[in-house]
């Protein structure tokens, strides 16, 4: 076998191998691109500690879907967590009510001092409008500057802040 | 505030199955091997060797059981897994082939043991039980939770298997290290299973323990030291790997155990301070044994100055020939078949495969190795990420530790950057516990990638929230 044949059969399976590995990272590439992260911290960080034993048994909260349910132009669509430790957060709004509090059934699960177990709501009305309600919480829920009193309307982009937690409605 | 609170999960979307990728790269997987075997009958002999289409169709059908077993029971998993595994263990055998074709270790065995009998044919059978145990692997375990049960029982198997080469008339010793046993004809290295197995027990253990270690806690220094009852662990686990060194002559084993508790010890509890108490033990425990146990020692004498003692030491002569054939493979190699790695004599197939890769394909073919081990690890380490469950987390970040440090230890011991430790470089090296246990850890990383992977049903409506009725003041 000529000395060229071989050379060449040697720098083309070096290439053939090193095709292998780029063709492996490109799936891995398509792979992080076609991922949603999901922040999740609400809802495992806080209970996945002291009920580490059950809790891997249970199934995971469904994740949030975005973008699912028709809904009327100008509506938010979504709720995010613009301030605090769950910051980045997205809750899809679909017609479900969203419970914030640190009672681990939640829909967003504070992990905030100033927060109170059942704090506040967030539900839509028969006219599709989200509205914003304190549950008698001890440190109270802000729309903008305002306490809350009363069932409000949240207006888009309108800060809504619980303690150290801020989430608003987008679209 | 830990940042525990901000655990993400990481899932597809799309088409998420990606099956058919993984297809794909199998066929590449096995066409690479059957090419790098024409190349080494060519270089050898100037003739396609006869075993060709044999080894080819082997591999071609462990790769296609493979693959549909797969497709039909996990057909989540991740695409990258089995390929590369498949790849490294077809290149595998045919570098064990190559060396088989060696006129000089022929002689040696021949010399040595009577008779030559080569290694290839053999590895093909123990790449088919492993990939019989894959499948075995996939068929049995449908969830990988179920291994949480075993907790404490796999702590027990694992702690026999460790101490089975220790039971005289079972164990047998193997150039100074006594890390296989002897059954009916066939050696067994059991510390290759006790890897998984002992995977079990940290995952398990950690889930349950991690707070008490993770929380309780003073500061000092910057550094967060547990408790001294916390301690216990990590000191019986250290005692444990410290036994294996002293009884059974055996860095690697080892090392890997008590490295690979202190990786899923970290990742448990997110506490720098246990990688510092880990290394200063390890550290301890290194130059304790180092200076007493003569095997030991010889081996970090053979690391400091293999050439000083070349002429004296077979074992500094073996870590010395394996240098060279790095060097004298450069960056491209000398070619399959070609280069003289044969020199390194007994365990040249085994631990010291690597210097043939070193030697042949140089440089950029050890890196090419080395990134596909690599994409395997973080293959892993993904799959742990993506996990839902803590104990799938853990025991997927504990294997692919474990297979990472398996790595470092086999290939820095190869090239001379830590002392030579008996441990195989996971599909390529001659062994068949060693390929067997190994495509049992990638069976159980599909399982778990499966499960991460798998869709998450549709949110279910939630009864309470369509029942409530907005009543207003």
């Amino acid at each position: 076998m000529s000395e060229l044949t071989l050379t060449v059969m040697r720098l083309c399976f070096l290439a053939v191998l090193w095709l292998f590995v780029f063709v492996a990272i490109q799936v891995i590439r398509s792979d992080l691109f076609g991922t949603r992260v999901t922040q999740r911290g609400a809802r495992r960080g806080a209970d996945a500690r002291p009920a580490q034993g059950r809790q891997q048994a249970a199934p995971t909260p469904p994740r949030q879907q975005s973008g699912g349910g028709r809904q009327r132009r100008g509506a938010p669509s979504k709720l995010v967590v613009s301030e605090g430790t769950l910051s980045g957060t997205t809750v899809a709004l679909q017609g479900q009510t969203i419970t914030l509090g640190r009672a681990h059934d939640s829909t967003i699960v504070l992990d905030d001092d100033y927060a109170s177990s059942r704090h506040a709501r967030i539900y839509p009305d028969q006219g599709g409008q989200w509205i914003v309600e304190d549950l008698g919480s001890t440190n109270g829920t802000y729309l903008d500057r305002t306490r809350l009193t009363t069932p409000t309307p949240i207006p888009l982009g309108a800060p809504i802040r619980i303690g150290k937690t801020v989430i608003e409605l987008r679209k | 505030m830990s940042s525990t609170t901000h655990t993400s999960t990481i899932g597809a979307i799309g088409a998420p199955s990606r099956r058919n990728t993984e297809l794909g790269l199998l066929v590449f997987a096995v066409l690479i091997p059957i090419f790098a075997y024409a190349n080494v009958g060519l270089a050898i002999d100037g003739t396609m060797p006869t075993g060709m289409i044999g080894y080819g169709l082997g591999l071609g059908l462990l790769a296609a059981v493979g693959h549909l077993v797969v497709r039909k029971f996990a057909p989540y998993a991740d695409p990258l897994l089995l390929p590369l595994a498949t790849l490294l263990n077809g290149l595998g055998l045919v570098l064990i082939w190559r060396l088989d074709q060696s006129e000089r270790l022929q002689q040696l065995q021949e010399r040595s043991f009577g008779a030559f009998n080569p290694a290839a044919p053999n590895q093909l059978m123990y790449s088919a039980v492993g990939i019989a145990l894959f499948v075995g692997v996939l068929l049995l375990l449908k969830d990988h939770r179920i291994l949480q049960r075993f907790t404490y029982i796999s702590m027990v198997a694992a702690m026999i298997l460790l101490l089975l080469p220790l039971v005289p008339g079972l164990g047998t010793d193997v150039f100074g290290a006594k890390i296989w046993i002897r059954l009916g004809g066939f050696s067994i290295q059991p510390g290759e299973f006790a890897k998984i197995v002992i995977a079990v027990f940290f995952a398990g253990y950690l889930m349950v323990k991690r707070d008490a270690l993770a929380l309780a806690s003073r500061r000092f220094m910057g550094l967060y030291l547990p408790r001294g009852r916390d301690l216990g662990p990590i000191l019986v686990i250290w005692a444990v790997s410290l036994l294996i060194l002293v009884f059974e002559n055996d860095l690697g084993t080892s090392l890997l155990f008590f490295g690979m508790f202190v990786v899923m010890l970290y990742v448990a509890t997110e506490r720098t301070s246990w990688i510092v108490i880990g290394l200063l033990m390890s550290a301890a425990g290194a130059v304790g044994v180092a200076s007493t146990a003569g095997h030991v020692k010889a081996r970090v004498d053979a690391w400091l100055d293999p050439f000083g003692c070349y002429a004296t030491s077979g074992a500094c002569e073996q870590i010395g020939q394996s240098i060279m054939a790095f060097g004298s493979g450069g960056v491209l190699g000398t070619g399959l078949g070609q280069g003289n790695s044969d020199l390194i004599g007994f365990a040249a197939n085994a631990d010291f495969i690597f210097a043939t890769v070193g030697e042949e394909l140089g440089l950029a073919g050890v890196m090419a190795f080395l990134v596909i081990y690599g994409l395997i690890i973080e293959r892993g380490v993904r799959t742990a990420l993506a996990a839902r469950d803590p104990f799938g987390k853990l025991f997927a970040a504990g294997l692919s530790g474990a297979f990472a440090l398996q790595i470092f230890v086999v290939a820095g011991g190869v090239m001379g950057l830590i002392p030579l430790t008996g441990m195989t470089m996971p599909w390529l090296a001659a062994g068949g516990s060693s390929v067997i246990a190994n495509w049992a850890l990638i069976a159980i990383l599909i399982r778990i990638s499966d499960t991460a992977r798998r869709p998450a049903p549709a949110p279910a409506a939630n009864p309470d929230a369509e029942m409530t009725q907005v009543v207003r003041p």
